[in-house]
């Protein structure tokens, strides 16, 4: 969606942002894997809203769920939980992923 | 998947691994690059200001060909509060110079030039090619790399990472540590376009000048961190970036950021009628001379954002870049007439070479900036900017008072903020830091 800019809104929608950029998805490879089981830390819960491409969720449950299809790489999440192990984190296979016009 | 041995692979084609590839194939080695984007420029996001400087060192003559925007005329440095800003504001006609000193650039555009000038030069360039890991010999010295292609091995003599803030190569071979989350900046951009005449009447300029704005203040909401406004051609860039760590707990979203900033009363007539058509999210290393890696070993080198390159008080980085990857181009190129193999000891010559240069002398210079930034974020990014504005809005204001009552009530104000005891003391550290 490339409409006019989007003036006055109080809670932003990022998937409309997301929307007007290109991406080449790896179907069925996702390159950010979540290691499920334990308490979500507050590390991995924080990346709900720090995450800019809001990949993060949490469910009923209070588990975090991601999904990549709108990740920028900018490598946020991974930083974040480089402690506590909870994300296992690849780069898309050469070619796929986020593709820049402007950059 | 390439049977003969390069004399160096460059892991990135950023400015980094473009300026350091295209020395080294200029200097006739034989250099193989590889790029896990589409294109160059794909995975790359900077504001951007190009620094002249950095790459006529390099491409002497780039403003025959190169993608540039426009050359810039005006910079505005402005403090923010939530309904004003102040600003310093420096324009000059003595900017419109034949060689200008600096340019606003679109970067995919730009990078897809200049990696057209590097495969020029005689370098191999390999798209779509994410390398996973590198290879060691029996002694623990780099040999290559092995990537995701099939049969994705190849072998050189010495390889450059140059893979950018977010490089994983480097990091999962232990030759430096993950960043941390106090040490990078997540900032977030958007291109809004209009025509170019809108954007010349806007920001008062003629031909290719260009204006760039860069703000703080209570724009972060008392995160370390900055925004900016660049004009282009024919399309604004407008970002904003804080430090990662800030943001835990906070549950403040970078595109909530953006888009308060983007709707600020000073911000919002500049882009008024734009068309957005692209979102972009990157890390900018923040942490700067204190968190810079060991930068060469056995067989490999690390050059610009990787290696922590970035000069957060002047908002310097691609420069960085392209010298570090120049500098480790010409070491590399110079041990080859010497035949001298890519040991770390050899290699120490890079490490020297940049200590030499303005790259390490202005790391070091501002090594104390990041923590005491950090460390004062509420009074740095919140405090003064209202201050500054409180005192800037009782001074301007006409309203029958008289004006040594003004005069103490700004003093007032400041003194109630941050007692005399804090101001004194944050000056006499900003000072130190500063030297």
């Amino acid at each position: 969606m490339s409409g006019a800019m989007n003036t006055g809104s109080a809670a932003p929608k990022v998937e409309e942002k997301l929307f007007q950029n290109r991406y080449l998805v790896d179907a069925g490879r996702p390159h950010i894997k979540l290691n499920p089981g334990q308490e979500p830390s507050a590390a991995l819960r924080s990346l709900v809203t720090t995450c800019p491409a809001g990949c993060y969720s949490t469910n009923d449950k209070g588990q975090v769920e991601i999904v990549t299809d709108g990740c920028m790489e900018c490598g946020t999440c991974r930083v974040v939980t480089a402690k506590t192990g909870e994300i296992d984190w690849q780069y898309p296979r050469g070619g796929y992923g986020v593709l820049y016009k402007f950059g | 998947m390439i049977e003969e041995k390069f004399d160096a692979i460059v892991v990135g084609a950023g400015a980094s691994g473009n300026a350091c590839a295209y020395t080294m194939a200029k200097l006739g080695l034989k250099v193989l690059q590889l790029e896990r984007g589409e294109y160059p420029g794909s995975k790359n996001v900077q504001g951007a200001i190009l620094y002249a400087d950095a790459l006529e060192k390099i491409i002497p003559d780039f403003r025959d060909d190169a993608p540039l925007e426009r050359h810039v005329i005006e910079q505005r440095m402005w403090t923010m509060t939530d309904t004003s800003h102040v600003g310093m504001h420096y324009r000059s006609d003595d900017f419109n110079e034949e060689r200008p000193n600096r340019y606003t650039i679109v970067r995919a555009q730009f990078d897809k030039w200049f990696s057209r000038k590097v495969r020029d030069a005689g370098v191999t360039l390999l798209c779509e090619t994410t390398v996973t890991e590198l290879i060691r010999d029996g002694q623990g010295k780099v040999i290559g790399v092995r990537t995701d292609r099939a049969d994705g091995v190849v072998f050189a003599n010495v390889v450059v990472l140059a893979e950018g803030v977010n490089g994983l190569v480097g990091q999962r071979a232990g030759l430096r540590p993950v960043v941390t989350p106090e040490s990078v900046a997540l900032a977030v951009k958007e291109m809004h376009f209009l025509p170019r005449e809108v954007i010349d009447e806007r920001f008062n300029l003629r031909g290719n000048e260009g204006v760039v704005i860069e703000a703080m203040g209570t724009i972060t909401n008392g995160m370390t961190g900055t925004a900016f406004l660049y004009t282009n051609g024919e399309s604004i860039s407008v970002g904003i970036g804080c430090i990662v760590s800030d943001f835990e707990g906070t549950g403040q979203t970078p595109y909530g950021l953006l888009e308060a900033f983007k709707n600020h009363p000073s911000i919002k007539p500049l882009l008024a009628g734009s068309e957005c058509k692209e979102y972009a999210a990157h890390l900018i290393p923040e942490g700067g001379y204190k968190t810079i890696p060991q930068l060469y070993g056995d067989g490999w080198l690390v050059v610009g954002d990787a290696g922590q390159f970035v000069n957060a008080v002047h908002r310097e980085g691609s420069n960085l870049a392209m010298t570090t990857g120049r500098i480790a181009g010409e070491t590399i190129a110079w041990l080859k007439t010497r035949r001298d193999p890519a040991t770390a000891a050899n290699l120490a010559e890079y490490q020297r070479r940049l200590e030499a240069s303005f790259v390490m002398k202005d790391m070091k210079k501002y090594r104390n900036i990041p923590d005491f930034l950090h460390k004062r974020a509420e009074q740095v990014f919140g405090l003064y900017p209202r201050l500054i504005a409180q005192a800037a809005h009782t001074w301007f204001r006409v309203d029958g008072k008289d004006k040594r009552s003004k005069e103490a009530e700004i003093f007032a104000s400041f003194r109630k903020g941050r007692s005399l005891f804090g101001l004194v003391g944050d000056a006499f550290k900003l000072a130190r830091a500063w030297r």
